[in-house]
């Protein structure tokens, strides 16, 4: 069942058309990936979800648990339920980690805190009193990030790159933050152009000049993507100029 | 009619202090409500003189040469009342190779119509270090008007630390005057943290004269404004000793009708100095304020958080 879906999203920026009557339907409760070569218009579709500035004036619907969500603005929606972590997060200065997470936690304790953060494989001794700010890695930041999406427990949880920045030796940890967010009945979207991140998905989307020119099983669309779309040059030129390469 | 000791005690309350610290004999204090003195308490070197003046009071201060206070000493000036003047006059002789730490809180919890006058003379011997922690609570109506005003004298290898900061109610009025002057391989470092809303007004006027050889400096200003409040931060460094170093910092975060003005002024005299400065003034970070948000704060509290997490770095 579609928890949250987006129909017929036109948006421009610029000039340039960045969604292109693009319709999408997430399934409830499902770990879904959006994977598309970079300027596809993940990241936008993403923004256009969560209701970035910038991003607002689109044409299209956006519905979720039936109810358009267009009007709202960006913390009603996550009020609402859906959240975003995003590729590059945000520096605060002088905000402690734990200020940051609890900031957002429906259980404030301390307890709770440190639990999340040991789940994205921060020591919480070492970090909880230290600010997210550049002293942190980017990497350290995603994790506080993911940290504080555990912590809202969302009924949808839009993750913008999730393995972007990331050690090899962390990466499986994020991959587990996922599949607790999963089992706590979150429905996971990861937006990626990662082979190893679409891996981890149950379900897949393919997006193309800000459009979804596929769905399915992970190894169908992962096929298609590692044989076609890595190796493709026309960097998302609009479709009528690529006529059928894809 | 109050006695002194609950008059003490509740302007302690006002600032989350337990006042029961007071009452240890290796900390050294001196409450003053208006011009009375309501509490003093010396320890081994640390000498506290205080005459009342008709609007407020005039202290001396010594710490002896060669002493070290373990503890810091804690100063409380307010005044209970909502209308009234009142004005203190410090002269602050630290001597060489000596360290302390003031803790002071300045409290107008009931504040209509309050000016707190602060007029001080400290002269910090070679090898001392002086730390000055500031803190104030005003009234939520604003009703405030305060003037600290500072000549600091800084000797040879000794150290000033500043820090200007705003715990509860409204800014009302503050207008910072401190000037300093730094002899060889001394250290200076002034920080302002303030936040206003309404139609407060902060002045911050900080001046480190880098005068000795190798001295350093540091000139920090956090501010906000929200509402229609003003602020307006003149900070200058100048160094005319060899191998002087310092930077200027000012970092104004300005929301709703709120205006900000930061002038940085650095003057080298030497080609051996080095000053740098940096100034930031804008709204709130929209990545922030989006991430926040994202999170199910509203605009508001995201702003508040994100404010509060700058006057606090």
């Amino acid at each position: 069942m579609g928890v949250l879906e987006a129909k017929n999203l036109k948006l421009q920026l610029n000039g340039k058309a960045i969604l292109n009557n693009l319709s999408i339907n997430f399934w409830d409760g499902h770990i879904h990936a959006v994977v598309g070569p970079n300027g596809a218009g993940k990241s936008s579709l993403a923004a256009a979800i969560m209701g970035l500035s910038g991003y607002r004036g689109f044409e299209g619907e956006v519905i979720f648990e039936g109810r358009s969500i267009k009007e709202m603005t960006i913390d009603e929606r996550a009020r609402a339920g859906i959240t975003l972590a995003w590729q590059e997060p945000a520096r605060f200065e002088g905000l402690t980690i734990k200020e940051f997470i609890k900031a957002s936690a429906k259980d404030k304790s301390d307890e709770a805190i440190v639990n999340v953060l040991k789940q994205v494989g921060i020591d919480p001794v070492e970090h909880m009193k230290r600010a997210v700010d550049k002293t942190l890695s980017g990497g350290e930041r995603k994790k506080v990030e993911l940290a504080s999406i555990l912590a809202l427990k969302p009924k949808v949880a839009i993750l913008d790159e999730p393995d972007s920045g990331i050690d090899i030796e962390s990466i499986e940890r994020i991959f587990d933050a996922v599949r607790i967010l999963k089992e706590g009945g979150t429905t996971v979207i990861m937006i990626t152009h990662s082979l190893a991140v679409l891996d981890h998905a149950e379900h897949a989307f393919l997006m193309c000049d800000g459009q979804v020119v596929d769905q399915g099983g992970i190894g169908k669309i992962r096929k298609y993507f590692e044989g076609k779309c890595l190796t493709c040059d026309h960097k998302n030129l609009p479709l009528q100029e690529i006529g059928g390469q894809k | 009619m109050k006695s002194k000791t609950d008059l003490m005690a509740d302007l302690y309350k006002e600032t989350d202090t337990d006042p029961h610290e007071l009452q240890d004999p290796e900390v050294a204090h001196l409450v003053i409500e208006g011009n009375k003195v309501l509490g003093m308490q010396g320890v081994p070197g640390f000498h506290v003189d205080v005459r009342e003046l008709e609007d407020g009071v005039d202290i001396k201060v010594k710490l002896d040469e060669g002493t070290k206070l373990r503890k810091p000493v804690h100063l409380c000036f307010g005044l209970y009342s909502d209308t009234g003047v009142q004005r203190i006059i410090m002269n602050v002789d630290i001597g060489k190779n000596s360290q302390i730490s003031l803790l002071a809180h300045c409290v107008f919890p009931f504040a209509i119509d309050v000016q707190h006058i602060m007029d001080a003379k400290i002269r910090i011997g070679d090898g001392a270090r002086y730390s000055y922690f500031e803190r104030h609570i005003h009234s939520p109506k604003g009703g405030v008007k305060v003037y600290p005003k500072a000549v600091v004298e800084i000797g040879k290898k000794a150290h000033f630390k500043t820090e200007f900061e705003l715990l509860k109610g409204r800014v009302g009025l503050i207008d910072i005057d401190y000037e300093t002057i730094c002899e060889d391989d001394g250290i200076v470092d002034m920080t302002a943290r303030i936040s206003g809303r309404d139609d407060d007004i902060i002045k911050v006027k900080e001046t480190a004269n880098l005068k000795g050889e190798n001295a350093r400096g540091l000139l920090t200003s956090k501010i906000a404004v929200r509402d229609r409040a003003r602020a307006e931060v003149y900070n200058k460094m100048t160094a005319t000793g060899a191998y002087a170093r310092g930077h200027v910092d000012c970092k104004e975060i300005v929301q709703d009708d709120g205006v900000a003005v930061a002038i940085p002024i650095v003057e080298v005299h030497h080609a051996k100095a080095h000053i740098t400065h940096e100034a930031a003034i804008g709204s709130v970070d929209s990545r922030q304020l989006e991430t926040l948000m994202s999170r199910g704060l509203s605009e508001d509290d995201a702003v508040e958080l994100i404010i509060n997490g700058m006057l606090s770095e």
